[in-house]
């Protein structure tokens, strides 16, 4: 049956290339496994040009997959299940793009079109390594395009595809009006797309520009880590043991950097547009990219000492091996639901776990099993590294990081844990296999109170090592070096613990003794780090890479510990808002505050006021305009928090914070509540009191007087007509704390009609009117109703410092970037 | 042995008792029966909210006080005080994840994870909702078709 309206061309294309992909990428990997297992110089030739072609092939359906989906997103073809989900219509163009992985196919598409440019200059630079090390990049491919593939094997549904229409999606079949008949048992209408008027949207909390430029590129940091891996396993592979890290390393330190890069934009993203206040909430898909990023770290420093001084070749291997599979661990654990309750943010579940998991097991468990079949070929060196030496002080800091990292990823597992006890029970039941475990309490601090110690131990190591030299060092040089940075940053660092009145007591005078040696340490990596430039490398900044990325590193310590121990809570709720309810008050402070219309309210040194708000033209967004004012300074600015109010049958709220920048720290706030249309409904009614000039009334809190009674031909009201005429009240409203507003109601008089016109004093929450005159008597009527009132409920934190750890997340990725750089050029020299 | 294989233990050790301490402090999945009958002990209890019983909250009077009452699949009920504003999405949540400790008469819930469609999940059920409201909200095609 042919339905109207739909274009069936882009999906058809699409699905085209998504096979022609499937199949190339499988021809490429096994023409470059051919390659390299042949002895004979044309027939390995011959799978090379094979190989290249497929990959090309792949690379180019990959591009087209990539710009027909994106042509769907972008002319709203919402009979594609994909642009109906993710898009509408009112959806600003640079949110297209963030649609496009918003989806769990756009994320694969994304992650496999940065496979496809990193192989691409690998087949250009690789080499002699080029065969092997994109056997296992194809190999990637694809799997990654099994992921897209949506097709049907032996009942099972192999991947999930972008180009599926709507129709077939089964989101329309409980759509009674979109049948025949009105009966869901009955096929679809023919004009059935004559309803899809509109897609679904965007997430509201990803409609942020961060969501543009993050996924890629932690997408690009996810795609690199598979290089270092490849090349360890083509190093295993064609037993050249130790030749692969030359190559390898540049590009370990452009993953590191861009996975870096990427897990910071997603930790900005949080900052800025998500409502849990920070940065950073250990939340196990933030954790699970940085794992992978802790252990590249680790095998980075490994690698570099291998390449000085030849020790730790095995821990080199098992490092980029263990980076990529955490990289596939944490797409498994992100996608495949099974973090269900523990995570606000992870994909919903496609119903691809097994191919998850297969896509996991199918690398790790070669890699592993290659690396330990291989182990005791691998050259190592039996004599001791002497503690005097760079390269035992570099070993210890990597196995900080990975032990950190197999601790954090231990806590992020529980929810995997209990599944795998649960299933264990049906095997054995013991009792204890059936106790499902939870987060602790305070499932933050249960990873804080280990990695501050990590930090510190880091800190110091980061600061020392670099004026150590290879092999051992004389104490009497070591020394000589490195007593001004490390006096000046005692002193530097005690300064700032005692005057930086850093005071985070709410975990006791343990974790905070912790803070203070942790800011002193990194203090101490920073000083360090910078004076080496000098006192080690000349001032040569070419060389210099590895001590700026240090520097940096120590600023994103520094601005980790800053920020976080000393965050603070301005909207702290003293007493409730000034006016007194008399009900049974829970005294208990809170961390929010109300704000009414126009009222101004104590928050911290400001005087905080929500003055007026204002509606997106397209959306069910609110801007809400709040002003501060500081009480002991001229500082004063205007903040525009917005939230989606019921959007797109999500009922409720979704709030996008706003913060001010300084130099030295950010005001930050969000919407929590706002007043519920649908439940405040004016119940209340008008009390009319006659009244005439000079006479009172009393409301519930205060009272009212007539001021004055006149009748006016001509008044300054939008509306008003000659011939009109109109009663004019003018009320004085004293408040019980002491404030007094004018009110003027106006009775307006046309053709023998009359209109009430009311006032409202918003901040009093009453209504006033005025009634017929009678002998100089006027009906004056009044209403007390909260539902007049207009307000938000807003949390509003202090972020101080913050800006240390952004500028050292930039710095630190432009030292990296200069190593990269420096370690290119002395591979091509190498070469030439 | 080498001095890099001592320290290689220790530190593995040391792993190995922070996770074993880390186990010590993880709490429970409860129902509302096992949850009262652990006063003070913070669990995570699994419930929904009770729409047939009285909601109270209200912004102007206590931004930083909500209370219900929770119901498990078991059928037990239980107040819930809670000492923050309405959590999104809150009357749409199917499920909730009420993290807190059983105390005096009532679950004082320091934090609440709705269960629901969409926080940051694309949830088709809210799709398929949405699609529903939108076509029903279409009466002249109805008319013609019956």
């Amino acid at each position: 049956m042919d339905y109207i309206g739909e274009f069936r061309l882009p999906g058809q294309l699409g699905q085209f290339f998504i096979t022609l992909s499937l199949v190339a990428s499988l021809v490429a990997t096994f023409a470059y496994f051919k390659a390299t297992r042949s002895s004979d110089q044309s027939q390995t030739g011959y799978w090379k040009k094979l190989a290249r072609i497929s990959f090309i092939l792949e690379s180019f359906s990959i591009i087209a997959i990539f710009s027909i989906l994106f042509y769907i997103i972008q002319q709203h073809l919402f009979e594609y299940k994909y642009a109906w989900q993710h898009s509408s219509r009112t959806l600003e163009l640079k949110y297209l793009l963030a649609c496009f992985w918003e989806g769990q196919e756009g994320s694969f598409l994304l992650w496999s079109f940065w496979h496809c440019v990193l192989g691409l200059i690998l087949i250009r630079t690789g080499r002699q390594w080029e065969a092997p090390v994109m056997t296992v990049i194809s190999f990637a491919q694809f799997c990654l395009a099994t992921m897209v593939a949506g097709l049907y094997i032996f009942e099972r549904k192999l991947g999930s595809t972008p180009f599926i229409l709507l129709r077939d999606s089964g989101v329309l079949d409980n759509a009674p009006a979109l049948h025949v008949n009105f009966d869901v048992n009955q096929p679809l209408k023919r004009d059935y797309m004559l309803s899809i008027k509109d897609g679904n949207d965007l997430n509201p909390l990803l409609q942020n520009y961060w969501m543009v430029i993050h996924p890629p590129v932690l997408f690009l940091g996810f795609a690199s880590t598979i290089v270092p891996f490849a090349f360890a396993i083509a190093g295993l592979w064609t037993k050249k043991f130790g030749e692969w890290v030359k190559p390898a390393l540049p590009w370990a330190l452009f993953a590191t950097a861009a996975l870096g890069i990427g897990i910071m934009m997603g930790a900005k993203w949080a900052y800025e547009s998500l409502t849990f206040g920070g940065y950073w909430a250990w939340d196990p898909v933030e954790n699970a990219s940085l794992v992978p990023w802790l252990i590249l770290i680790a095998g980075l420093h490994t690698l570099l000492i291998y390449k000085h001084t030849g020790h730790s070749l095995r821990a080199t291997f098992l490092f980029f091996i263990l980076s990529f599979s955490f990289i596939l661990y944490s797409t498994f654990l992100t996608r495949s639901g099974v973090l269900g309750e523990s995570s606000v943010h992870a994909f919903t579940d496609l119903g691809m776990n097994w191919q998850l998991m297969a896509f996991m097991f199918i690398f790790i468990a070669p890699a592993l099993f290659f690396f330990f079949k291989r182990y005791k070929h691998i050259p190592s060196i039996k004599k001791e590294e002497s503690t005097s030496s760079r390269e035992f002080w570099m070993f210890i800091g990597s196995l900080v990081f990975f032990l950190s990292s197999m601790v954090i990823i231990f806590k992020t597992s529980l929810p995997v844990l209990n599944k795998l006890t649960t299933a264990l029970y049906g095997i054995v039941p013991i009792d204890i296999l059936k106790r499902q475990l939870a987060a602790p309490e305070d499932p933050e601090y249960a990873y804080n109170q280990i990695q501050v110690f990590v930090a510190v131990i880091i800190a110091l190591l980061t600061a020392v090592s670099q004026y150590l030299k290879y092999k051992s060092t004389p104490s009497r040089f070591f020394w000589k070096k490195i007593a001004i940075p490390t006096l000046a940053s005692i002193i530097i660092g005690t300064l700032i613990v005692v005057f930086g009145d850093i005071n985070y007591d709410k975990e006791g005078v343990g974790f905070l003794g912790a803070i203070w040696l942790a800011v002193i340490c990194s203090v101490y990596t920073i000083i360090a780090n910078a004076s080496y430039i000098w006192l080690g490398l000349k001032g040569n900044l070419k060389i210099s890479g590895g001590s700026i990325s240090h520097f940096g590193f120590g600023l994103v310590l520094l601005g980790i510990l800053l920020s976080s121990a000393k965050k603070e809570i301005l909207s702290h709720n003293i007493g409730g808002i000034p006016i007194d309810f008399g009900t049974e008050s829970k005294e208990k402070t809170g961390e929010n505050l109300t704000l009414v219309k126009g009222l101004p309210m104590k928050m911290g040194k400001f005087d905080v006021t929500y003055v007026r708000d204002s509606a997106h033209p397209k959306k069910q967004q609110w801007y809400f305009q709040i002003h501060f004012k500081s009480r002991t300074d001229n500082e004063e600015f205007t903040l525009w928090p917005n939230a989606f109010v019921n959007y797109k049958g999500n009922e409720g709220l979704m709030a996008n914070p706003d913060s001010r920048h300084y130099l030295d720290h950010d005001v930050f706030t969000y919407i929590s509540a706002l007043p519920n249309p649908e439940k405040n409904k004016d119940t209340a009614s008008f009390r009319d009191v006659p009244m005439k000039e000079g006479d009172s009334l009393f409301y519930s809190r205060g009272y009212v007087t007539l001021e004055k009674l006149v009748t006016r031909d001509n008044i300054p009201f939008e509306g008003f007509e000659p011939g009109d005429k109109a009663t004019v009240a003018t009320l004085k409203v004293h408040s019980f704390n002491k404030t007094t507003y004018t009110s003027e109601p106006l009775l307006i008089e046309r053709k023998g009609n009359r209109f009430a016109q009311p006032d409202t004093i918003m901040s009093e929450s009453i209504v006033l009117r005025v009634g017929d005159v009678v002998d100089g008597r006027a009906n004056i009527g009044i209403k007390e109703s909260n539902a007049v009132l207009e307000y938000v409920t807003l949390k509003a934190y202090k972020f101080p410092y913050i800006n240390v750890l952004w500028w050292g997340i930039v710095i630190t990725a432009l030292g990296i970037l200069m190593s990269m750089v420096r370690r290119i050029r002395l591979n091509l020299k190498d070469k030439d | 042995m080498k001095r890099i294989h001592i320290i290689l233990l220790v530190f593995i050790a040391g792993a190995i008792a922070v996770l074993i301490s880390f186990l010590q402090t993880t709490t429970t999945y409860d129902t509302v029966q096992t949850a009262m009958d652990k006063p003070g002990k913070f669990v995570h209890l699994m419930a929904r909210w009770d729409k047939s019983q009285p909601m109270e909250y209200d912004a102007l009077k206590d931004p930083n006080y909500l209370s219900f009452t929770a119901i498990d699949t078991l059928g037990k009920s239980v107040k819930v005080v809670y000492h923050s504003p309405k959590p999104e999405n809150f009357e749409l949540s199917e499920r909730l994840v009420l993290k807190g400790k059983y105390n005096d008469g009532y679950f004082d819930c320091k934090s609440i994870q709705t269960k629901c469609p969409s926080k940051y999940k694309d949830d088709m059920k809210a799709a398929e909702k949405n699609v529903q409201a939108t076509t029903l909200a279409e009466p002249a095609n109805a008319d013609n078709n019956k």
